[in-house]
C-alpha cells in the first residue's frame, strides 16, 4: 500500500519459528477463560486473538505456517498484517524470542 | 455519561471480585535475620502453631481451584521449612507460577537442585540488611560472599535473577554501589524498594525515612545507572509513599487480587492487615479459600466504596486510589476507614508531613537519638511494643 520500503525486523522473517521467551510461562486459565502469560510475580491476560497466536508458538512452527493455520481455522483471509503487528508488540514486550 | 446515570442506583453494590490471582504463602515467621524494616507483625512470636504440610497442600489446591495463578513462598525465611520442596512441587503440578522470596540463607546447592526438580519458576533474592550486614555487604565481606554463592546457584539452575533491596535512610546513599554490585552478581532485575512504614519499619520510622535530598540524589543516580547499563539490568525504584501527595492503590484494592495466608493459617487481604483489630480474619483451618475470598466478612469489609468517609467518599479520584492503604490509615489516624493520611486532602495529613519534616533534620542535629529496634524474638516477649 505504501511506497515507502518497510524495514522488516529479523524476527518477522516469515520463516522464523518464534517461541515463548524463557522468562514466561503461557497457559490456559479456565477460571479466567483466557490464555495468560506468567512471569516473576506478574501476569498478562491475553485477549482472544493474542492467545490464539501465542499458544501456537512452539519454536518449530514458522510464522508463515502459523498465519496459514489461523486463516484456515478461523476462515478469515489476509491475517498476515494482524499477526505480524502482534508479534512486533510481543517481541518488544519480551514475550517471544526467535 | 448516560450509562453512568442509568447504573447509578446500583453503584453502592460492589462488583463481584475477580479471582484471588496472587497467593502469598507465608510458610513461617522463623528467620535467622533481624531486619529493622521487617513487615512481619511485631508480635509474631505470639503466633499460633504453623500450618502442617497437609494444611498447606490443601490451601494450594483450593486457591488454584479458585483461580490463583501466582504463588509466592515467603516468610520469615521460607527455607526454614523442611517441606518447602513438597509444597513447591504441588504448586507447580497444579499450574501455579511459583516464586520463592528468600534471603538466600539455607539455600544450599542441594536444596536448590531439589527446588528446581520440584518445578520452582523463580527466586527473588533479597539483600539481608541490618546496618552491620550492610557494611559487610558493601565492603565485600561475609554477606557478599553469601550473595555471590546464592547468585551462582540461581544462575546455574537457569532461574531468572531478581534481586530485591529495601532502601532506607541508612543505605540510600550507597545506591550506586548497590546497583553496581547487583550488576556484578548478574542480576537481570533489581528492585530498589523504599521501606514502607509498617510493623518493624514503623517502630524505626524516624531512623529509616530518608530526607528529600537523599531521595532525589538516589533517583538521579538510579536513572544514570539505567542509562549506563541499558538492557543489562532492569531497575525498579519504588518511592516511599510518605513523599507523595496522593496515596497508593494499596494491594490494587482490598480483596481484589491478593490473598496472604500467614504461618498460622490466617487469611489476609495483605500481609500487614492483621493489625486491623476491628476485623476478625478467617483461618484456612476453618474455611475454604473460595468461601474466605467471596463470602467472609473480612474480605468484603473494604470492597467497593460503601465504607468510605469524606474526603474519599466524594473524591473524584476515589476509583484511582481507593482511599489508599487501610493499614496506614489505621496506624496513623486510628480508623482504617479514614483516608490514608499520605493524601493531602486528609485532615490528618500533618501526621505524615511531620514525619517528612523530621526526616529533613540531619542525624547529627537530632536531639534524642532513638535506638533502632531490630526484629528479635526474645525482646518481644518482655516488651509491649505495638
Amino acid at each position: 500500500m505504501s511506497a515507502i520500503p518497510i524495514e522488516v525486523p529479523t524476527l518477522m522473517d516469515l520463516k522464523t519459528c518464534p517461541r515463548v521467551a524463557r522468562m514466561f510461562k503461557l497457559q490456559w486459565e479456565e477460571v479466567q477463560q483466557s490464555w495468560v502469560l506468567l512471569y516473576p510475580e506478574g501476569m498478562v491476560k491475553l485477549n482472544g486473538s493474542a492467545g490464539e497466536i501465542m499458544s501456537r508458538l512452539d519454536g518449530t512452527t514458522s510464522i508463515q505456517t502459523l498465519i496459514s493455520t489461523l486463516e484456515q481455522q478461523f476462515e478469515t483471509p489476509d491475517l498476515q498484517a494482524d499477526v505480524l503487528d502482534f508479534l512486533v508488540i510481543a517481541k518488544r514486550q519480551g514475550w517471544v524470542q526467535a | 455519561m448516560s450509562e453512568n446515570a442509568s447504573t447509578a442506583s446500583a453503584a453502592s453494590i460492589p462488583k463481584p471480585p475477580g479471582p484471588p490471582l496472587w497467593l502469598l504463602a507465608e510458610v513461617t515467621y522463623q528467620c535467622p535475620l533481624h531486619c529493622v524494616f521487617c513487615y512481619n507483625p511485631v508480635d509474631y512470636a505470639q503466633t499460633g502453631p504453623e500450618l502442617s504440610t497437609e494444611d498447606w497442600l490443601r490451601v494450594l489446591r483450593e486457591a488454584r481451584a479458585a483461580g490463583s495463578v501466582q504463588c509466592g513462598f515467603s516468610g520469615g525465611e521460607p527455607m526454614v521449612r523442611k517441606d518447602l520442596e513438597i509444597l513447591v512441587a504441588e504448586a507447580h503440578r497444579l499450574g501455579f507460577y511459583t516464586n520463592l522470596l528468600t534471603s538466600g540463607v539455607g539455600l544450599t546447592a542441594e536444596r536448590a537442585t531439589a527446588l528446581k526438580q520440584a518445578g520452582l519458576d523463580h527466586i527473588q533474592l533479597s539483600f539481608q540488611d541490618s546496618t552491620k550486614e550492610l557494611n559487610d555487604f558493601l565492603s565485600h565481606t561475609k554477606t557478599f560472599d553469601l550473595k555471590r554463592r546464592t547468585a551462582d546457584i540461581i544462575k546455574s539452575h537457569d532461574w531468572p535473577m531478581v534481586l530485591n533491596c529495601v532502601i532506607h535512610r541508612l543505605n540510600i546513599d550507597f545506591i550506586e554501589q548497590i546497583i553496581d554490585l547487583a550488576v556484578e552478581l548478574g542480576a537481570e532485575y533489581l528492585e530498589l524498594a523504599n521501606s514502607q512504614y509498617y510493623s518493624w519499619a514503623a517502630l524505626n520510622r524516624d531512623n529509616l525515612l530518608p530526607s528529600r535530598a537523599q531521595l532525589e540524589r538516589a533517583e538521579r543516580i538510579t536513572n544514570a545507572c539505567r542509562e549506563k547499563y541499558g538492557d543489562k539490568i532492569r531497575i525498579i525504584f519504588v518511592v516511599p509513599d510518605y513523599y507523595e501527595t496522593r496515596p497508593k492503590k494499596c494491594m490494587n484494592g482490598w480483596g481484589n487480587v491478593f490473598l496472604t495466608v500467614t504461618p498460622d493459617g490466617s487469611a489476609l487481604p495483605c500481609h500487614t492487615a492483621k493489625m486491623l483489630k476491628g476485623i476478625t480474619f478467617p483461618n484456612v483451618r476453618d474455611m475454604s479459600v473460595s468461601d474466605i475470598w467471596y463470602q467472609s466478612t473480612a474480605f468484603n469489609f473494604y470492597r467497593g466504596d460503601g465504607w468510605m468517609k469524606d474526603p474519599c467518599r466524594t473524591c473524584p479520584d476515589k476509583e484511582k486510589d481507593l482511599g489508599g492503604c487501610r493499614c496506614q490509615a489505621f496506624m496513623l489516624t486510628g480508623d482504617a476507614a479514614n483516608a490514608d493520611p499520605v493524601c493531602d486532602k486528609s485532615s490528618m495529613h500533618d501526621r505524615v508531613s511531620q514525619a517528612v519534616a523530621y526526616a529533613q533534620v540531619p542525624d547529627s542535629q537530632r536531639e534524642v537519638a532513638k535506638p533502632m529496634v531490630f526484629r528479635d524474638f526474645k525482646m518481644l516477649r518482655h516488651s509491649d511494643v505495638r
